[in-house]
């Protein structure tokens, strides 16, 4: 299956990166002057909606929609506040997923084009890029290309004269996946505990620091230039289906070539698969997560599925981060949700109770069923923590992107997770079933 | 009560003024601490937390909240294995156990010599390439037990 590299198109086999004289001659910020030139700062964000980009981070929520959120301050300059905000969010921490780091280490120029568009379009004058501790090569590499940037006047004070303004920071990240929640990683960029916020208000209304800000993942910006640079049909013709445009896959685990790839969205799963290899050492697919930890698992009935918003949808699941985890048919399935279940209830930011107390709990069930230590009763009880922390029911979405896998996994192995039962073993109370199964 | 060095303080300092409220550089004073000291104690955390210009709980409720953040001594190199879902299927429990057997120490622990601090971290974005590591700042990854022999002795 070709690639179709849009956003990888700069991309080197070294994964050197990218600096500003190559981006240039490779057709680099033709686009931010063709944005700052053919459109006014409120004519970006209706391109961007009719181009049908969706959130890349996981969520897939319509860029321009989001954008539109945004207050305007042109008719009423006297009200506009002391900042607003664009923030990105880098803090690449959902397991198997190793996109944006790509972005950030290759090609740097690509999302500070994108990030000075964006700014443009929602009416930012301030920037931060908000990454994980841990991306100290991607720290380096967009520092530099911020610095070249502003060299050529791309940054800064009225950018190649059009009075536009805007600054762009670097936030390196203390760790916590649960920063990646973007009302969480405002509250982590303002120094604080990274606990989510209560929505509403939403952040286009009150941001960081109170203020009109928008959050986008890095490789949703990394779309912007593309589309301002090549239009909305080009941009559209890109996908299979309904949605427009490219995606970055990737494959970790059992595939025999491990690594990402660009296609357009609506290609076959069995056709991305085959990419990265197929099941390595001649064993068969069992399964996979589509994007991420959280994304629910799909399975072999499932290779025809579409890989966009929808098609994935309509499998059970979600696109997610497109970065699938994928395992053979000799893996035991409770202990790939034992991994999962341990890092969601380590990295439960702790502020609501289902969340704190259940995961932790639907760890210990999996580490007694995997040890032989299993109870009758412990699948309907972890069903019963599938619907109490599914949505609707914790502060925010990371318990219900924990319970994903978890009710995927007691749906398509629920014989091979029951059998895990000695079939001896007697029913315990609850607090008997806590005390042997100590974390 | 100790002071910070003029090194730090200035450092601090400058990331205040890339907020629009100082307070937001609780997270880099405490990195940057991190960075001169190895790790940050009691008494660093009042002196950054007076150069912020938050109290000291403020400092503490965030310090103890972030993973990179140590509150207690740590070796002089530390070395954070992922043990997240993609490295876990390549590999993590061998080169897990391999680790704590050289070492002779489990997660969270710090070798004798005071040379290695061992511990777990979240999915390190190395998921085409695991199992995966970092040691300081540097990735180490398509870990094996004989690799990881071959990487520690790198680290004196």
């Amino acid at each position: 299956m070709e690639q179709t590299k849009v956003l990888t198109q700069r991309i080197r086999d070294d994964r050197a990166p990218v600096w500003i004289d190559d981006y240039i001659n490779e057709g680099g910020y033709e686009a931010l002057n063709k944005a700052l030139s053919d459109y006014g700062p409120t004519e970006v964000g209706p391109l961007i909606k009719e181009a049908g980009l969706r959130g890349r981070g996981g969520a897939g929520f319509p860029t321009g929609v989001k954008w539109s959120f945004m207050p305007r301050f042109e008719d009423r300059p006297d009200e506009r506040p002391k900042h607003v905000y664009l923030v990105v969010n880098a803090d690449e921490m959902e397991p198997g997923t190793f996109k944006d780091r790509m972005i950030m280490e290759g090609d740097p120029h690509q999302l500070i084009e994108g990030m000075i568009i964006a700014a443009y379009a929602i009416g930012a004058d301030m920037a931060y890029v908000f990454i994980r501790g841990e991306y100290v090569e991607c720290q380096k590499n967009l520092q530099r290309a911020i610095d070249e940037a502003h060299a050529k006047g791309y940054l800064g004070d009225d950018i190649l004269g059009s009075g536009f303004n805007l600054k762009i920071y670097l936030h390196m990240s203390a760790g916590r996946y649960i920063c990646g929640e973007e009302s969480a990683l405002l509250s982590a960029l303002e120094g604080r505990r990274a606990v989510p916020r209560h929505k509403p208000p939403f952040p286009a209304a009150s941001g960081l620091f109170g203020q009109p800000t928008t959050v986008n993942n890095v490789e949703t910006i990394c779309n912007v230039p593309h589309i301002v640079k090549n239009g909305v049909e080009w941009y559209k013709s890109l996908g299979h289906n309904k949605d427009g445009g490219t995606k970055i896959f990737g494959a970790s685990g059992h595939v025999a070539k491990p690594g990402l790839a660009e296609f357009g969205l609506g290609v076959k799963l069995g056709d991305v698969l085959e990419h990265f290899g197929g099941i390595r050492n001649g064993r068969k697919l069992k399964g996979l997560l589509p994007g991420g930890g959280s994304t629910p698992f799909l399975t072999p009935e499932h290779l025809d599925t579409p890989m966009d918003y929808d098609g994935v949808g309509a499998a059970g699941s979600r696109l997610g981060t497109a970065t699938m985890i994928v395992f053979d048919d000799q893996t035991p399935i409770v202990g790939v949700l034992k991994n999962l279940e341990h890092f969601y209830a380590q990295e439960s930011c702790g502020w609501c109770t289902p969340c704190r107390d259940g995961l932790p709990w639907v760890e210990k069930m999996l580490i007694g069923l995997e040890e032989g230590r299993g109870q009758p009763g412990d699948i309907e009880l972890l069903d019963l923590h599938v619907k109490l922390l599914g949505p609707g029911k914790t502060f925010c979405a990371h318990a219900p992107g924990a319970m994903g896998p978890l009710e995927a996994g007691l749906k398509y192995y629920r014989d091979e997770l029951s059998a895990l039962i000695p079939d001896d073993a007697t029913t315990l109370s609850l607090t008997q079933a806590a005390n042997a199964n100590p974390l | 009560m100790i002071e910070l060095s003029q090194t730090e303080i200035e450092h601090i300092q400058h990331e205040m003024t890339l907020y629009e409220d100082p307070g937001a550089a609780t997270i880099e004073a405490l990195k940057i601490v991190q960075e001169h000291r190895g790790w940050v104690s009691d008494e660093a955390m009042e002196a950054a937390a007076k150069v912020v210009g938050v109290t000291p709980t403020q400092m503490e409720a965030v310090a103890t909240f972030y993973n990179l953040i140590f509150r207690q001594p740590v070796g002089r190199h530390v070395i954070m294995l992922c043990d997240s879902i993609s490295c876990y299927l390549v590999g993590y429990e061998q080169v897990r156990d391999h680790l704590k057997t050289t070492l002779g120490i489990d997660f969270g622990g710090t070798t004798e010599d005071g040379r290695f601090t061992l511990l777990p971290i979240c999915c390190l974005g190395d998921c085409d390439r695991g199992p995966a590591m970092r040691v300081g700042e540097v990735y180490h990854d398509q870990l094996t037990p004989e690799r990881v022999d071959a990487i520690l002795a790198e680290y004196p």
